[in-house]
């Protein structure tokens, strides 16, 4: 019956080849680390996202009378509405701190270089609109830093040459953040995840034509490629557990240390906190927007930071596979970079003094000079590991996997499909 | 045992293999029991279960209608002659004696909601009548033309005091 059944579908509709092609049997590289595992995990939590939120947006009321006492009634009457609301607040972190984790893998590898651009570029859009979509639902709770928040950021748009004064007002749609800014905010909160999934589709179609990458830069020949179902579903449920204890101990014990304590106090348009942060998967870009004493100059800063991923592919001019794993010159920028990244988050998070204003611009200085450096650098880097040479055992693989792929490329073909 | 041995034994991981799945299968279905809570009534709703309504000021002939859980609930002070009447028959499609439906017979209480659509019937002449589909029902609430299939509900009340009830407790 069963076996009847898909049949009949089989012939309407691709179904046993295509889970066979893009799922069971889809090759996957035998080598992949647990660093491979942050994609799905970022699926499993838009997932979640997407979950909680539609069943928040059942309780939530986009009013600005109503809507902190909305959060309350979730809190406090909903049923398991308190744990609906700290598992969508708990998610937006874990959220980016998956996201940052697949990019630095990206990066430490150098699986941006080709063939995998538009892989990153299309990452790349995925990354602007989770920043946005977590933006937008950051307001939604009306509470003072919702409120600044929105405040500080829609104000950004007043660098817009010319028309920034009404480029402010129409976002708003007001002349202050107000009741028409939180009605289209939660609009377009609940639209973009839809648009966030129509991204990944285009993530995955080009992952799904270029193939994974792998820890050691060599595209590897069929051989060297295992079905993803079950060795990699069960590598990837795996890291699901990991993942699943870290996030449940912040939602049960630790909920409110990802939540600023100002946000409990009702959005007030007549008073600013004295310290207002974002959240801290903005705090680097925000100290680097801090750091340039000019208004445009820092937007336009702030704009590039967050742009400066998409130009690596160009910027990285080095042919050794591997990104850092065989790059020792590669591998210290990439944790310099690391470490500039936590000095910016740290001065993003405390008061500006004039101490942690000049910290803070030495340390965007770095973050954009490492960017600019990397043409020159990685070419240097090349032609000295070109006249070295690579580790033996890295020529032997990259040697034998050009043989394996250069015999019977019909056969192959075939194999890959398989 | 060694590790060829345990690779091998199918059994083994045939059984591992449903021991976890039924795990993780019963954990995401746990997971799941949140979010269908969340959609039953909060706990401001179930804060409107009871509501009490006081019967002093109301005359025999008169009918007053009080919201209980958002629903309308028809009170009516009967008089002497209705009563008699209701007591005398046991209703026209969903025979029930009047006796079993007043807690006492001066007073009748029923969700005012039409058993057949749920639209809110009119009180007419004697009895009530459904405008949506053109049932009626008597004094006592009963359903004496279709197409409604059932007497108006009596909800679960009682009498909190001589002249004061209240609907959402027996």
């Amino acid at each position: 019956m069963k076996n009847r059944i898909i049949k009949w579908i089989d012939q309407r509709f691709p179904l046993t080849s295509f889970v066979k092609h893009e799922l069971t049997g889809y090759p996957t590289p035998r080598n992949l680390s647990y660093w491979w595992n942050f994609g799905f995990l970022a699926g499993f939590v838009l997932m979640l996202q997407v979950a909680t939120g539609i069943f928040l947006a059942m309780h939530y009321k986009a009013d600005v009378a109503l809507s902190f006492d909305s959060i309350q009634h979730i809190m406090r009457d909903v049923n398991y509405g308190w744990l609906l609301r700290f598992m969508h607040s708990t998610g937006a972190s874990a959220f980016f701190l998956v996201i940052y984790i697949h990019m630095a893998r990206t990066l430490y590898y150098g699986s941006y270089r080709a063939p995998r651009e538009l892989m990153w570029w299309s990452g790349q859009g995925l990354l602007l609109l989770l920043m946005a979509t977590a933006f937008m639902g950051y307001l939604l709770p009306w509470g003072q830093m919702s409120f600044w928040g929105a405040t500080v950021i829609t104000n950004l748009f007043r660098a817009t040459p010319f028309i920034g004064e009404q480029v402010v007002i129409w976002l708003r749609g007001d002349y202050t953040v107000g009741d028409a800014t939180l009605t289209r905010f939660f609009a377009l909160h609940y639209l973009f995840p839809f648009l966030i999934i129509g991204a990944v589709v285009v993530h995955l179609v080009a992952l799904h034509t270029v193939k994974s990458s792998n820890p050691s830069g060599i595209d590897l020949a069929a051989k060297d490629n295992i079905p993803f179902h079950p060795y990699f579903t069960i590598k990837d449920l795996y890291g699901l557990g990991i993942f699943l204890i870290v996030y449940c101990s912040f939602v049960f014990f630790l909920p409110n240390s990802l939540i600023e304590p100002a946000n409990n106090i009702p959005a007030n348009p007549m008073v600013t906190p004295n310290h207002i942060v974002p959240e801290w998967y903005f705090l680097p870009f925000y100290a680097i927007l801090r750091s340039v004493p000019n208004m445009v100059g820092g937007v336009v800063a702030m704009g590039l930071s967050v742009m400066m991923f998409a130009f690596m592919p160009f910027l990285d001019r080095s042919c050794i596979p591997g990104g850092a794993q065989y790059r020792p010159v590669f591998r210290v920028q990439f944790y310099l970079f690391f470490l500039d990244m936590l000095v910016l988050g740290y001065i993003g998070y405390i008061p500006p003094t004039s101490q942690s204003i000049l910290i803070g611009q030495v340390a965007t200085l770095c973050y954009f000079g490492s960017f600019f450096l990397i043409p020159f650098i990685s070419k240097a880097e090349e032609r000295w590991l070109i006249k070295r040479g690579l580790p033996p055992d890295v020529e032997a693989l990259i040697a034998s996997e050009a043989r394996e792929k250069s015999k019977l490329p019909q056969r192959r073909r075939r194999e890959d499909i398989a | 045992m060694a590790e060829s041995d345990t690779l091998g034994d199918l059994n083994r991981r045939n059984f591992l293999i449903k021991v976890t799945s039924v795990v993780g299968g019963a954990g995401a279905v746990a997971a799941c029991l949140p979010f269908v809570a969340s959609m039953n009534p909060s706990s401001d709703v179930l804060a409107k279960a009871t509501t009490e309504f006081d019967l002093s000021g109301m005359n025999p002939g008169d009918m007053r209608t009080v919201a209980w859980q958002g629903k309308p609930v028809f009170i009516l002070r009967r008089t002497q002659e209705q009563i008699k009447e209701m007591e005398a028959s046991d209703g026209g499609l969903d025979p029930e004696p009047d006796q079993k439906r007043a807690k006492q017979p001066e007073w009748l209480v029923v969700v005012g909601v039409c058993t057949h659509m749920g639209c809110v019937p009119n009180k007419e002449g004697p009895g009530w009548t459904c405008h949506c589909h053109g049932s009626q029902y008597d004094d006592s609430g009963r359903v004496t033309r279709g197409p409604a299939p059932k007497n108006l509900e009596v909800p679960p009340y009682r009498f909190i005091a001589a002249d004061k009830i209240i609907i959402g407790e027996a």
